[in-house]
Order: C-alpha cells, then structure tokens, then sequence
C-alpha cells in the first residue's frame, strides 16, 4: 500500500480519536512496576462535585493539589468543560487526570468533526469510562482517577449526571454525585440540604457550601481562600450551553457560606 | 503471453486529467470569500444532509467538489492529521499551510500512482489571527495548490465565478452584503436560480471553534 502524508490508509474503522491514537502508537502510557510505584509522589487532585436542579447542571471544584502532607499546587484547575453541553472533574493524581481530560475533550469534539453530530450525553458518559478503565492497571500501583461527569442531555432537555469507580464503573446519579479525598464530607452534607429542581443559583450556593464544609474536615480540600483570592471552579451547564460562573459572582456566595459554615 | 500496449506517459497523464475533469465538471462549484469580520464559504447544495463544507479545526474549514466519497475520505483525514497535531502539540500549532500541503501531496500521489484519479477539487479555508491575513487554498485533483486573496472558488464554474466575484467582491463587506455577493456571483456564472444552500461561516466571534453553519432562517432572513 502506498503511504501518504494525510492518514488515509490507517486501520481506523471508527470516528473515535482514541482508536486514531493506539493506529499511530502515540496512545500516553504510564507503565510504572508496584515497586517502584509504592515511592511515587505525585500531586493529587481532592474534591469534586456536581448537583442538579430544574433543567441543568453545576459542576464544581475546589483548587487545591496535595502531594502527601504538602500543598502541591494552590490554584489548580479540576473541573474542564469538554464541549459544548457537557463538563468532566477529577480527582486523583492530577498529572494522569489531566491527560485523560484533554484526550476526552479531543475524542468529542473529533467524533463530533468525523460524523457532523455530537454524541449523545450517554455515549459521552460510556467512553469516559472506558478511558477509566484503561487506566486500572496504575490504579492498582496507587495512581488512582476518578472522574465525574455532567452534562445537559439535549434529547431529554434535562441536566444529568455521572460518577464512576476505579475500575471504570458509571453510575449515573439523581440528584448530586462527588468525588475525591473530601467526597464524603461533600456528600453527606449536600444530603441534608439538596431540594429537587433547584434554581441555578441555589445548586451554586449548595455546592460551593458542600465544598466549604468538605474542606473544614479535610485538610486536602481547598476551601475558598479570600485572602487570595482562591475561588472554587464553577460550570453551569443547561440548554443554552456550558458557562463559567465567574469570580465575581461566586465571591459573595463564598463568603457566606463561610460565614454560615463553622 | 500477451503484450501491454505502449501508452506514452504524455498520454497517459492527459487521459487522467481528462477524466478528472469531466467528474468535477458535473459537481456544483463552491465559493469563499472575505467579510468584514471573518470568511464565508458557499455551495449550492440541494441536499441538508450530504454536506460539501465541513470543519477541520478551529480556525479552518474544508470543502470539497466532485465525488462525494472521494473528498469526504480526505476531509477525514484531514480531520485526524489536524486532531492529532493540536493534541500532539497545541491547538496553535495546526495550520492551513501545513494540511494545504499534504492535501496536495496525497491528491498528487494519488494521480500519478493509482489508475483511476480522484475526481475534487478542494479549498481549504483559514481564518487569520486578529490582524493577519485569511488564507484560502485551492487544492485540484493533481495536487496543485494554489493560493488565493480575498475568494476563491473551486468546482465546474469556479472561472466564471472568480470573474463575477472579481467585480463584485469589496472589502470590508458586511456578513449580509457578502452573502448577496455570493448569490449575484451564483446567478451570473450558473445563469438560474440556486436549488439550495449551505452557507457557513468562520467568524472569530463564536469563539474558540470559530466554525458555525447558517441555518435556513438566517438565509431566508438577509435575502
């Protein structure tokens, strides 16, 4: 067969860019033995959470990285829109997290480039776990991730939402889903003040809460550190697309929540 | 055992020329042109599902005359050089230059190598970064690339439609004003009216993926 400069010729039956990747061998792999793993020390990505409320989704994340007692990095970001309708978090070590997002970030939007349509909101959900599952065998070296993944589904004009395990387990979630060191803490709390169909600003001011009292607990979460100016990461995701709230709106309800918060 | 017959190369590469000519002919012509704030390619195109323009990448979009199959096989792999060089590397780091290029030199080893040539022409568009000049290239069967200022169009009537749009065509046109440029540029080259179209524009202003198709209540709304 001749070569060409453009990939004409590869065995890619499919769209999907994953597939692409493992055609070319560029696929990113950690191959690291249990040995050697046990005296890895890489910085980890701590909590992260999603609520729904009446025709949407928010997604948040506090901007702290730990790398075992230490303070890896201050102002990290852990919750990346992936396209248009939809928003993955993660926790866990932050380097691997990373390079998964921005594979599933690139996988959608080539899908979408490939066949002129998205994928619906359950396809999405599916192929992030498969890039969970590919990553069990350095799950089980101690190089954990665990996403999180929301979206607004644009069949069921609903927001919905997406937890998953090591190995690559998807659990879509009714009303809020967490994840990370300070999950827990998150989870417990949102249980006792979640209502159904919210307003937008309600499942805000509730997350960022859940992430403050989530921080008061656990000292890998970053709460909200006005002094510095360190605000949680916020999306909003409905049917007129994903938005980043900004600073300026997430700093009042930021300091309420640690007023009312003890 | 039986004999080849002797075919001079000469022949042999106006024969395919021919060939491919005649397939792109029969397709309906494409055009790009610039607008004030960003690029606008136009096909007449009856169908709302079988598309002639797609994008490629941020900043750039392809389209394609001729047979379908054929120029939707290299929109794809364009689409997957594109995709793995701006994940390779960075999203700045793909460019229309550098796929222009290896369009063209796919399109030129298909015709020299295989026995039947592809039958497209394609344009490859690029919407500049704030202050640098657009790109347009036009890709032919053989792989000659040429590049255009301003517009360009590519297909059976593309010299009719470069002549129209030579008079038509000023800077600093508004989106509107440069949409009816394109359908005065249909009109005189095709001498009819069209059946249908599929209008897209790169505008920087739809943010990172500055690729967005007009849907049939714009068109309808500026004619």
């Amino acid at each position: 067969m001749p070569q060409f400069p453009l990939p004409l010729d590869l065995p890619v039956p499919t769209s999907s860019f994953g597939d692409l990747l493992e055609a070319v061998g560029a696929t990113p792999r950690w191959e690291v033995s249990a040995e050697a793993a046990r005296n890895l020390s890489v910085p980890e990505g701590t909590t992260v959470l999603a609520v729904r409320y009446a025709g949407g989704v928010v997604i948040a994340g506090d901007r702290q990285a730990t790398e075992g007692h230490l303070v890896a990095h201050r102002f990290i970001q852990k919750v990346f829109p992936t396209d248009r309708f939809s928003a993955v978090a993660v926790a866990g070590a932050a380097g691997i997290a990373t390079e998964m997002v921005r594979l599933f970030q690139v996988e959608l939007e080539h899908y979408e480039k490939l066949e002129g349509r998205r994928l619906s909101l359950d396809g999405k959900a599916t192929y992030l776990a498969r890039l969970v599952r590919g990553q069990l065998p350095m799950a089980l070296q101690g190089l954990v991730v665990v996403p999180l993944f929301a979206g607004y589904d644009e069949l069921d004009a609903t927001g919905r939402l997406y937890s998953y395990d090591v190995v690559g387990g998807r659990y879509e979630e009714e009303d809020f889903a967490s994840t990370g060191s300070g999950s827990r803490l998150a989870k417990s709390f949102m249980r006792t003040a979640f209502e159904p169909d919210m307003t937008p600003e309600a499942a805000m001011d509730l997350a960022v809460k859940a992430l403050v009292a989530a921080a008061q607990e656990d000292t890998a979460t970053g709460g909200p550190d006005l002094r510095r100016n360190i605000l949680p990461t916020i999306f909003r995701i409905d049917s007129g697309g994903i938005t980043e709230v900004a600073d300026e709106e997430i700093r009042p309800v930021a300091e309420r929540a640690l007023e009312v918060i003890r | 055992m039986s004999m080849p017959f002797y075919v001079a190369p000469e022949q042999l590469v106006r024969d395919k020329a021919e060939f491919a000519r005649k397939g792109i002919a029969r397709g309906r012509s494409i055009i790009a042109l610039e607008y004030s704030s960003g690029l606008l390619l136009m096909a007449e195109n009856p169908s709302r599902s079988l598309r002639k323009i797609a994008e490629v990448y941020d900043r750039i979009a392809f389209a394609g005359v001729g047979r379908y199959n054929e120029y939707d096989t290299l929109r794809k792999a364009g689409v997957r050089q594109a995709d793995l060089m701006g994940y390779l590397y960075s999203r700045e780091d793909v460019n229309a230059m550098a796929l222009a290029t290896a369009f063209a030199q796919t399109l030129g080893s298909i015709f020299s190598h295989e026995l039947k040539p592809y039958e497209v022409e394609i344009l490859i568009a690029e919407l500049g970064l704030e202050g640098e000049d657009n790109k347009l290239y036009r890709i032919s069967y053989d792989g000659t690339l040429s590049d255009e200022r301003h517009f360009a169009a590519i297909g059976g009537k593309a010299e009719d439609l470069v002549a129209a749009l030579e008079e038509l065509w000023s800077e600093g046109l508004s989106l509107e004003q440069a949409l009816e440029v394109g359908r005065e540029a249909f009109r005189r080259a095709e001498e009819r009216e069209s059946e249908g179209w599929e209008v897209v524009v790169l505008d920087a202003a739809n943010g990172r993926r500055t690729f967005r198709r007009l849907d049939e209540s714009e068109l309808t709304a500026s004619e």
